[in-house]
């Protein structure tokens, strides 16, 4: 280029980014519809996930006659969940702490103070923010059930469960999305493998050990009466998981489009290895295997969905298909506990699974999209990764321990012989599922 | 009179009902039942757990014949119900004290 043409080339792109540069300094997002449709939809997929998805999951695997109360107990969750999240859970999660801003938020967002029809969060309106981080929360304690199905008392559950969101799941949540320490330091987790799997899988582990096994475990034959229903749950839990890592995007863009991708290809290998691991190991194929394995893949995708590209998701489904299908029948029988329903066999183990591979996945050269701040090598990565699991670990299970303790010697924790043997829906319902 | 009590194969229900229309058994009472002889049970699996399934789905016929007609009876049952495997099942005969057909009263043979 001449001098005065390459002059004149400067002084363009000077003016241009002096014009741009308003919106750069004040970043003003505006509202963008098609964020903001996508992330409707979303909120009501991953709603659908607890209500019925997960709550048919569960019922098909316990027995009849109990059949009802994890309906109920999944359906009570959600609706409690909403009210204290609406109250001050959301305030706690999501605004900013002051001093203890590392830990957990504050309360300047409690009764949903300040948030209007035109509040804005990024480009959506807060609202829809709000909702869809709530139906995290519905799902994370709902997801608890399963390991203490058929023996927990109804009245302690319900303030197990508003005490764990409270004291668990709101600070965690923070440290990580909320603008806490593990965010600080370049832990990856696109939708929730620390907050939601691990956090409820340790927390399902703490509570199966400590209600104890259920009467005759394991010598007596508990069969799920229904896995037809556990078959259509999980159906259900695939395809609002589009919901749950996709719209973990907040917006409807190329990242989406990707989490929606390996989402898919993650939980399908892990169907697929899972049958084949127990056709190899058991001799025959089985649908509650094959059920499992796609679940244990959706677990092991969410933290890894947003960073990770397709072979990296077929990678992580592999190992979470097989890993979980060890953790929930080999590793449980070794050790004798009666998780019931495999709550840290497949959510707990798959998240770690997924989160450490979310470390070295993440990476460009095998598909990734780059570390997290601060990280430069995939070993670093890694390394925040498992800082971020070992914390998540750490603190759900003491904290989880402390709260079941406490509610166990005020009212205690589980129903007493004849009512287990009855059933829950007769002992605590007065109902029957099934009038046949 | 006798009661016969047969525990039969699920699937041969209606070959046996046919068996006994033909004869002229015009009546019988069939209950679902579970249970186990030298018919070995089956396994399933859940989740790395087996067990093993010993009872074994069957059909229970009853029906309230005469004396006379009892040989036949025991005939065209054992004939349809046959499939040479085990499992086939059992039959059972009872003395029959006596019998009431409700809408009309009438007693022993005629209410059969």
């Amino acid at each position: 280029m001449t001098i005065q043409k390459s002059q004149w080339a400067m002084k363009s792109l000077l003016i241009t980014v002096i014009a741009a540069l308003p919106s750069l300094a004040f970043a003003e997002e505006t509202l963008n519809k098609g964020d903001t449709a996508w992330m409707l939809t979303a909120t009501a997929l991953v709603l659908f996930m607890t209500i019925p998805g997960l709550s048919l999951f569960y019922a098909g695997m316990v027995r009849s006659k109990n059949v009802l109360s994890v309906l109920m107990q999944c359906f009570a969750i959600t609706s409690l969940m909403t009210v204290l999240w609406a109250l001050y859970l959301y305030s706690l999660a999501f605004t900013d702490g002051g001093a203890i801003n590392g830990l957990v938020g504050g309360f300047g967002k409690v009764f949903l103070a300040g948030i209007g029809v035109d509040t804005l969060y990024g480009t959506i309106p807060e609202t829809v923010f709000m909702t869809f981080q709530m139906t995290f929360v519905i799902i994370t304690p709902a997801l608890i059930v399963g390991a203490f199905a058929e023996r927990m008392k109804f009245s302690a559950l319900l303030v197990f469960m508003a005490l764990w969101a409270t004291f668990v799941y709101a600070p965690v949540c923070h440290w990580v999305w909320g603008g806490g320490w593990l965010g600080d330091y370049g832990v990856l987790d696109f939708a929730g493998g620390t907050v939601v799997h691990i956090n409820a899988g340790i927390a399902g582990l703490v509570a199966a050990l400590m209600l104890g096994k259920r009467k005759g475990y394991p010598h007596v034959a508990m069969p799920p009466h229904n896995l037809t229903y556990t078959v259509i749950g999980a159906s259900m839990l695939w395809v609002g998981w589009f919901g749950f890592n996709a719209g973990s995007q907040l917006a409807a863009d190329g990242t989406a489009g990707m989490a929606m991708a390996v989402t898919q290809i993650a939980t399908a290998t892990a169907a697929l290895a899972w049958m084949f691991s127990e056709w190899m190991s058991h001799g025959k194929p089985s649908v509650l295997g094959i059920a499992s394995g796609a679940v244990a893949g959706l677990v092991a995708i969410t933290p890894a969905s947003g960073y990770v590209g397709p072979m990296g998701a077929l990678a992580i489904g592999a190992a979470a298909g097989i890993g979980c299908f060890f953790a929930a029948t080999k590793v449980k029988r070794a050790f004798g506990y009666d998780d019931s329903l495999d709550v840290f066999g497949v959510h707990a183990i798959g998240g770690i699974i997924g989160a450490i591979l979310t470390g070295v996945f993440a990476a460009t050269s095998l598909g990734g999209v780059g570390f997290g701040e601060g990280n430069t090598t995939m070993g670093s990565q890694v390394v925040a990764q498992l800082i971020g699991v070992g914390a998540t670990v750490l603190f759900t299970a003491i904290m989880s321990f402390i709260i079941l303790k406490i509610i166990d010697m005020i009212i205690g924790l589980r129903v007493d012989e004849e009512q287990e043997t009855e059933g829950l829906d007769i002992a605590l319902h007065e109902e029957r599922g099934y009038i046949l | 009179m006798k009661m016969v009590t047969a525990i039969i194969k699920p699937f041969k229900l209606d070959d046996v009902r046919e068996a006994l229309s033909e004869i002229g058994v015009q009546g019988i009472t069939v209950t679902e039942v579970k249970g186990f002889g030298r018919q070995k049970g089956h396994t399933e699996l859940y989740r790395g757990a087996e067990y093993v399934v010993d009872f074994l789905p069957k059909v229970k016929i009853e029906a309230a014949v005469s004396g006379d007609s009892l040989e036949q009876v025991i005939d065209a049952i054992t004939k349809s119900a046959n499939t040479g495997k085990i499992g086939d099942g059992k039959i059972f005969v009872y003395d029959l004290e006596q019998t009431i057909r409700i809408r009309t009263g009438e007693t022993g043979q005629d209410a059969l």
